[in-house]
């Protein structure tokens, strides 16, 4: 198992690295920013650009920016938008707040739809069972900014009870501005259960259908405990990766309701970036978003290589 | 008794069926192919009829509503009607309550009341529908509770515009005069200069109030407050001052009680400033009254178009991209799988390594490269087909591998039927339900991603298609409280399309596969 993990994490490093070297190179054959003249700033942004190599080869290029990062966690500063500041010190300020966000929305969304998944396998088949398969499949089609107008519309203009915007201010934890949270947790939310609620009915149905619950079932116990014991037990095994895969997930997937709701976060950061023409920012959130996407995958990957043993890579028919 | 069984003479043998033709008797039932099994199945699954019929319906509308609006686009953006309700004149005269351009305004003053009153007795078209609901509520004024009324009011949106100030040429104001003989709508109505508003008596002298080209009245105090005469009239305060008239007023037209001494224009260095009924300019300037079936959005262009074009682009844009992507993702999958073994794996390390990009790094990528050389719509099927074909050539692989150690592709292998024939006419047709299945749940996905990344600006379509639905939303989100419609309209739409179309999906799949059923494929 070790040697599996170990495998694919190596494979993921090697293939993040080819991902950043492809639009390291993509991004630098872009032209770069131009200088305000007379900036106090410019000369040492071009003193900073001839360091970094910028009149070399590409590949000579992408080796210094390895190793600044590597050695000293030097991301280049920003050209652009954040003039002259380091990009990894603006990043780190604005990663808390999209943080906060997706973690209040899997906090809020594991309870709610797993047990409404485990409803409508208990009652499967039954009026329940469909009303909750459907309205998880409607749910799972809309788009999230569908989710956000409505919510804004109904919950913050016409019952004012929310805020329209996320609250400023650098300080999360404060009452106001957790509250002002809110609305984009919830369009955020909506995604996420619907997709706990249908994964946990597959995986509970399939299981309750299985030997061993009739089994339980001779044995003696009730049919409340045999779901208990031994079906959940079962069922969450692929349910609780899923978690893990899915915040990862909607991290990346955040980039809309970050800008409705006006989070100051790192989806906001990287479409400024795109229309700022910030490369050095732009290069920095691409390995983010890269390095996401990887892990959701490796994640998946190696918990289904402990639940299942035969889906391990290498093994192939 | 003996006889010659083996020297039986040949005159004795005789023909037993020389004249009847053998052959199997018909089969009685009638013979159903894939296909049609498949559609006898699908048909059972009500919901997914539903959707297809939607899908129908939608995709109807996608291409009839461009048609049908006598919008463009590209050109038709109206400066004032921005956001504005659904509103069908004819319709609207009915009083039934739809396609009238109404807004509720809740909490209203006397004061505003009263201006939309002034605009109906100007225009002769009312604003206000129905009456002005009175909702008394108690307020603390300097300590002491007192009794308020505020009103509640139903507003023509399009009537409340009322006249507008507009800069034109002389030539301009000459055509309009020309147009209003003709058809006899009074276009140009007399100017209002803010001096004659309010005078204070007791002062002597005229004190400027703010400039509002819908006070044409004269006022009690600055605020806007009207002066009624003993019948509770407005008292005009048209400007009749000739020595500033822009061009002569020549046209037959005149409102009510002008005498000829008002003037219709403003001389302001070069042109001429006029107060324009802007409803009736709008007809001038278009031919037609306003007809707007989903109302307008921010930029004063027809929704009603402005969706049918987007979904036009966002559906074939969504059909263009998943035909590319089956038919790489399947000569990619069908080579993986057949073949297996070192292919197999280096083949599977160049998707994954692709399938790692985050898409959204993609499209803005292309967009930054490509986007100026091919244009923007290349770049963006590049970027979506780049990374889209991945899972097709996975779904495609993994049915190779359960169908290619199977007897009957053994026994074309001895014939000796090449590899590519073996592909594509032994193994491929197998797995033709799954692929075409999964085909039609790629394009909700598309479309949903399109309409993110337009909704995001990341793409901008307005110079191809004019718009796009998630364009359409993310200037509409704005202006979401006073027109909620805009930001409807385009998200109903998207919502519908998405919802049936995952649906019509799952259940082609319910009919392609019945096998596995409600299971992933």
């Amino acid at each position: 198992m070790i040697k599996y993990v170990l495998q694919r994490v190596v494979l993921m490093l090697m293939t993040l690295l080819i991902i950043t070297c492809i639009c390291f190179v993509l991004i630098r054959m872009l032209p770069p920013a131009i200088l305000p003249a007379g900036d106090p700033h410019t000369p040492a942004i071009e003193a900073r650009r001839e360091a970094m190599g910028y009149n070399k080869p590409y590949m000579v290029q992408f080796g210094i920016f390895l190793k600044n990062v590597f050695t000293k966690w030097d991301w280049g500063v920003s050209d652009k938008l954040y003039f002259g500041q380091d990009v990894a010190k603006i990043f780190a300020e604005k990663l808390p707040a999209t943080m906060l966000v997706n973690l209040y929305s899997i906090i809020f969304s594991i309870p709610v739809g797993i047990a409404l998944g485990i409803w409508a396998a208990l009652k499967k088949n039954k009026m329940t069972d469909h009303v909750i398969s459907t309205v998880t499949m409607l749910v799972i089609s809309v788009p999230s900014f569908v989710y956000a107008f409505l919510i804004q519309y109904f919950l913050s203009y016409k019952l004012d009870i929310f805020p329209f915007l996320m609250e400023g201010g650098g300080n999360y934890f404060k009452w106001s501005t957790f509250v002002s949270m809110i609305p984009a947790v919830l369009s955020l939310s909506f995604g996420t259960i619907a997709g706990f609620t249908r994964t946990t009915r597959a995986e509970l149905t399939e299981v309750l259908t299985s030997e061993f619950m009739l089994l339980a079932r001779t044995k003696g116990l009730t049919k409340a405990q045999a779901t208990v014991r031994h079906a959940l037990k079962n069922c969450m095994v692929v349910v609780l990766p899923s978690i893990f895969g899915s915040f990862v997930g909607i991290l990346g997937g955040s980039l809309i309701i970050e800008r409705v709701f006006a989070v100051p976060g790192v989806g906001q950061l990287y479409l400024n970036s795109i229309n700022g023409q910030d490369y050095p920012m732009f290069i920095l959130l691409t390995v983010f978003y890269t390095s996401i996407s990887l892990f959701a995958a490796i994640v998946v990957d190696i918990s289904y290589g402990f639940i299942d043993p035969r889906i391990r890579m290498g093994s192939r028919k | 008794m003996h006889k010659d069984i083996v020297n039986i003479p040949k005159e004795k043998f005789e023909f037993a069926q020389r004249d009847i033709s053998l052959h199997d008797e018909k089969l009685k039932t009638k013979s159903r192919g894939y296909l049609a099994d498949a559609f006898l199945r699908f048909k059972k699954n009500r919901s997914s009829v539903v959707a297809a019929f939607i899908i129908g319906v939608l995709i109807l509308f996608s291409i009839f509503a461009p048609i049908i609006s006598p919008y463009n686009v590209k050109k038709d953006k109206d400066n004032t009607y921005k956001n504005l309700p659904p509103f069908v004149e004819p319709i609207s005269n009915l009083g039934i309550g739809i396609f009238d351009g109404s807004t509720v305004r809740d909490s209203q003053n006397e004061l505003q009341i009263q201006m939309l009153e002034a605009i109906g007795v100007e225009t002769g078209r009312s604003p206000i529908i129905g009456h002005p609901k009175e909702v008394y509520y108690t307020e603390i004024y300097r300590g002491q509770e007192v009794e308020r009324v505020s009103y509640s009011v139903k507003v023509n949106r399009y009537y409340e515009i009322g006249c507008r100030f507009i800069v034109m040429s002389a030539d301009e104001f000459k055509k309009i005069m020309a147009w209003q003989d003709e058809t006899g709508i009074q276009v140009l109505y007399p100017y209002v200069e803010n001096k004659n508003i309010y005078v204070d008596l007791e002062e002597g002298q005229s004190v400027p109030t703010q400039r509002n080209s819908n006070i044409w009245y004269q006022c009690v105090d600055t605020k806007g407050n009207a002066k009624l005469d003993g019948n509770g009239n407005f008292i005009p305060a048209y400007s009749t001052d000739k020595s500033k008239e822009g061009v002569e007023y020549t046209s037959s037209l005149r409102i009510p009680g002008d005498d000829g001494s008002y003037i219709y224009s403003y001389a302001k260095s070069g042109s001429v400033e006029v107060r324009v009924n802007y409803y009736n300019y709008y007809q001038y300037l278009n031919g037609r009254t306003p007809m707007y079936i989903f109302g307008t959005d921010d930029y004063g262009r027809d929704l009603f178009d402005a969706i049918g074009m987007g979904a036009r682009f966002s559906l074939i844009f969504a059909i263009v991209v998943s035909a590319i992507n089956l038919t790489i993702g399947a000569i990619y999958g069908a080579i993986q799988g057949y073949y297996g073994g070192y292919i197999d794996l280096v083949m599977d390390r160049i998707a994954d390594i692709l399938s790692g990009v985050p898409y959204i790094v993609v499209v803005t990528l292309f967009q930054l490269h490509l986007a100026q050389k091919v244009g923007v719509v290349p770049s963006f099927l590049f970027a979506f087909v780049l990374t889209g074909w991945i899972g097709m050539a996975a779904l495609t692989r993994k049915q190779f591998y359960r169908f290619k150690g199977q007897e009957y592709v053994l026994a074309a292998k001895t014939l000796g039927s090449s590899d590519k024939r073996l592909m594509f006419k032994h193994i491929f047709p197998n797995s033709l339900g799954t692929i075409i299945t999964s085909c039609v749940l790629v394009i909700p996905g598309v479309i949903s991603s399109e309409t993110s990344l337009t909704y995001l600006g990341i793409i901008n379509l307005s110079n191809l298609v004019g718009t796009s639905i998630g364009e359409l939303m993310s200037i509409s989100q704005t202006a979401m409280t006073t027109s909620p419609h805009a930001m409807l309209y385009p998200s109903l739409y998207v919502s519908l399309l998405l919802i049936s179309f995952n649906l019509f999906g799952n259940g082609l799949r319910d009919a392609f596969n019945p096998s596995t059923r409600g299971v992933e494929d």
